[in-house]
């Protein structure tokens, strides 16, 4: 009982993950109609805002200390962090709280990156074949990567958690199921954050005048333009959401896996099947097959399934969307007409 | 004379049997190119080419990195610049400081991506192209036994770089291969006296091993260590290489009974699977009435780093540490941060080494010939590059020394001040039977390319 309650939690954490980048994926196909391959290197540069922020909270004074020498023979260098001999207390406070704060930067940083992106590179492609979208997006994906890869080395660099969620909280003991079912506070945390920016993004494309406006442009572009709304304008702003999506997921999730300039590609193809399995431009299918797929992965990995089916986990997630897709060709939640021209 | 008049007379055959013989018996070294190639890649100008195929994209493209750095310290040192490093310490040496046998060092680099199909085809154009003579370097098993193989049939010298895979020398050993980096036989040997001790005999563990070569040579070495010493294994698990996130893989740990983890991963994984791990507060746990425990067997300082707090604490072996305080790891940590402003890595080391065992081979051979070189290196004892008295085995071309048990520093005094050396095993206590492992050198190539 404990395992299968551990592998939901497992599923729900990664499903999240899935979902926050699906989601951006099918906001960026469902109003621009491109399939956007760099979404992945958005979830990694997000997640290097906040590698980026933290090196800069830690900038540290050096000082030679000439009466100590390293093995090497130089003398020994001294460390002292700006921001704790500037800001005191509150300065070793941002430190630590420096991944939930670096959200701050991620923001509008990611913002720029996307709005950037789409009025420089991807507003050239909207007229080609997906097929030329996916080589110059997946060629700016590897671009950015090398970028990163250059100024950050090639190995993971881990983040803290705030000490106050640093441990695991004791989930047994609030059901009264024993004391072995622990679960890491910040994966608690993610995936509270996850379903937070999910219901943002449905509630603001909803219940506000902007995405009444773009829901109305996904649904019939030439209709709004022809009412004088300048719905480009809109949609560059929404492509500026989804990349803004794909970086706070990849920002909140650096101290669950630490960030190398790979880990967008990781998430990337996976993502791309949830965006199937849940119907190319169906929010709502995107969020649910992240999810689903999550869980699925999570229980595959059990040993007591392994043992029956080896190698299940390695293939579940490939497995259901070949099912899904031909029992429901538009996938869960997909739509008439989308991609089927 | 028209061709209708040639007649073969007696006269005639005796002049061309004198001619023909003249010429045979005329000593080769008076023909110009007439040893067009003895051997592949023969060096035949002034210079000696060699071929660094290292990670240089990829997962291991840091520690790739510095493994160049040594090759390119290792070549400065053969021709007689900088402060000639374990130059110094290495005993018996035949190293003079001029290059190898009067030749000037040269060098080649290939990125092996971590793939083998990869290092097969920057190594392969190395020699086919550039002219290297000797391959080294190199951080994954799959990608060694890959190369090694490649190198025996192109008829040059393999000096492997981190690899820590049985197979190595074991059932995938060529006779134009050698490897101066430990196994994981030996890791489990050094470690399960040292696991003993600090965590007794009745313990119960789960292993997590990363689904290649390297990984099920590492568990069941563990394995073998563990279980000969009383202790249980619950469950070995494998998970897929780069699999990133684990928590899938380490929850079920939580309800298994075991009070031991041993994560059979190098690299990102290991970095993942120990942050991960510890994330799910395993290392406060109490199982069994003791201490729940990790067990890294493979530990590296690079990956260290980026594994953070994490590795507070835990055992594992090295090949080698920068903080061992003989005069040759002195001289070779005081080389290399001079030049590079860091410590080398345990990769580094094994590369410089080899480049060096390579060149010395050579000198004492007084060939660059592979049939010379294996020659020299088979069996030969020597002192004073960081591992103390070490042998290479004629029988599998591994090199026997003694190995470091380490653990993570609970209070580091610098960014690289990552592991501890808690126990020297020495050599006898790591050493077993070469046919143990399996495997056949088989004989040297030593043809033309």
């Amino acid at each position: 009982m404990d395992a299968i309650f551990l592998q939901i939690l497992n599923g729900l954490d990664k499903g999240g993950a899935y979902a926050l980048i699906a989601l951006g994926l099918t906001l960026a196909f469902g109003t621009l109609g491109v399939v956007n391959f760099a979404h992945g290197a958005l979830f990694m540069l997000g997640a290097f805002c906040t590698v980026g922020f933290n090196k800069i909270l830690t900038l540290e004074k050096v000082a030679l200390d000439p009466t100590k020498m390293t093995a090497w023979g130089t003398p020994l260098e001294v460390r002292t962090p700006y921001v704790e001999t500037w800001f005191g207390d509150f300065g070793a406070f941002l430190v630590d709280y420096s991944v939930p704060v670096s959200l701050i930067v991620v923001i509008p940083l990611m913002l720029l990156v996307g709005i950037a992106m789409e009025r420089g590179l991807i507003r050239h492609f909207y007229k080609r074949p997906h097929a030329d979208q996916i080589l110059v997006t997946f060629g700016l994906a590897i671009v950015l990567q090398e970028l990163i890869k250059h100024y950050f080395g090639a190995n993971p660099i881990p983040q803290s958690v705030p000490e106050i969620v640093s441990g695991s909280a004791n989930i047994g003991s609030w059901f009264g199921l024993g004391d072995s079912l622990v679960y890491p506070w910040w994966r608690l945390v993610y995936f509270g954050f996850s379903a937070v920016v999910i219901f943002s993004v449905f509630a603001f494309l909803k219940f506000t005048t902007f995405g009444m406006v773009v829901r109305a442009g996904m649904f019939d572009r030439e209709q709004v333009s022809m009412l004088g709304i300048n719905i480009e304008k809109r949609f560059t702003i929404v492509f500026g959401l989804a990349a803004v999506v794909a970086g706070v997921a990849g920002a909140m999730y650096t101290p669950i896996l630490p960030p190398d300039y790979h880990i967008g590609m990781e998430f990337l193809v996976l993502s791309f099947v949830v965006v199937v399995v849940g119907g190319m431009g169906s929010l709502g299918g995107a969020v649910t097959a992240g999810f689903l797929l999550g869980i699925l992965q999570s229980f595959s990995s059990m040993n007591e399934i392994k043992s029956i089916l080896p190698g299940i986990d390695q293939i579940i997630i490939y497995l259901v969307a070949v099912v899904v897709l031909l029992a429901m060709p538009r996938g869960l939640m997909g739509r008439k007409g989308v991609m089927e021209d | 004379m028209s061709i209708n008049d040639f007649k073969l007379d007696r006269r005639l055959l005796m002049k061309s049997g004198l001619i023909g013989g003249a010429a045979l018996a005329t000593p080769m070294h008076f023909i110009k190119d007439a040893h067009a190639e003895d051997f592949c890649n023969m060096p035949k100008g002034k210079s000696v080419t060699l071929g660094f195929n290292v990670p240089q994209t990829g997962a291991y493209a840091d520690e790739g990195a510095d493994e160049l750095r040594a090759f390119k310290l290792a070549v400065k040192h053969l021709n007689g610049e900088g402060d000639g490093g374990m130059i110094n310490t290495f005993k018996p040496s035949s190293l003079k400081g001029n290059g190898i046998l009067g030749k000037k060092v040269e060098f080649v680099t290939g990125d092996t991506q971590t793939k083998s199909d990869a290092a097969r085809a920057s190594a392969k154009r190395m020699i086919e192209k550039d002219g290297a003579i000797m391959i080294s370097g190199g951080s994954s098993s799959g990608v060694a036994i890959a190369v090694q193989g490649l190198c025996q049939e192109a008829g040059v010298i393999f000096m492997a770089g981190l690899t820590h895979s049985n197979d190595t020398t074991g059932k995938d050993k060529r006779a134009n291969g050698f490897r101066h980096f430990f196994n994981t036989h030996m890791s489990g040997a050094a470690l399960g006296p040292v696991l003993e001790k600090e965590y007794g005999k009745d313990r119960k563990a789960y292993h997590l091993t990363a689904d290649y070569t390297w990984g099920w040579s590492q568990e069941k070495s563990m394995r073998q260590a563990t279980e000969s010493r009383g202790w249980k294994t619950v469950a070995a698990v494998k998970t897929p290489v780069g699999a990133g996130d684990f928590s899938q893989y380490i929850t079920p740990v939580l309800n298994s009974g075991a009070d031991v983890l041993i994560l059979n991963h190098y690299g990102k994984d290991m970095v993942n699977s120990l942050t991960q791990a510890v994330q799910f507060g395993l290392r406060d746990k109490q199982v069994n009435g003791k201490n729940f425990e990790i067990v890294v067997p493979l530990f590296s300082r690079l990956m260290a780093q980026g594994a953070g707090d994490a590795i507070k604490g835990i055992f594992g072996s090295t090949n080698w540490n920068w903080s061992l305080k003989d005069a040759a790891s002195q001289a070779f940590v005081k080389s290399f941060g001079a030049e590079y402003g860091a410590p080398p890595s345990m990769a580094a080391h094994t590369c410089y080494v080899q480049t060096l065992l390579y060149a010395n081979a050579c000198e004492m051979g007084g060939t660059f010939s592979p049939t010379g070189v294996v020659k020299s290196l088979e069996g030969f004892k020597f002192d004073g590059l960081g591992n103390g008295p070490t042998e290479y085995r004629a029988e599998d071309h591994q090199c026997f020394k003694d190995v470091l048990v380490v653990q993570g520093n609970e209070k580091p005094t610098s960014k690289f001040d990552l592991l501890s050396v808690v126990e020297v095993t020495p050599r006898s206590k790591v050493e077993y039977d070469a046919k143990m492992l399996g495997g056949s050198l088989g004989p040297v190539n030593a043809k033309p390319c």
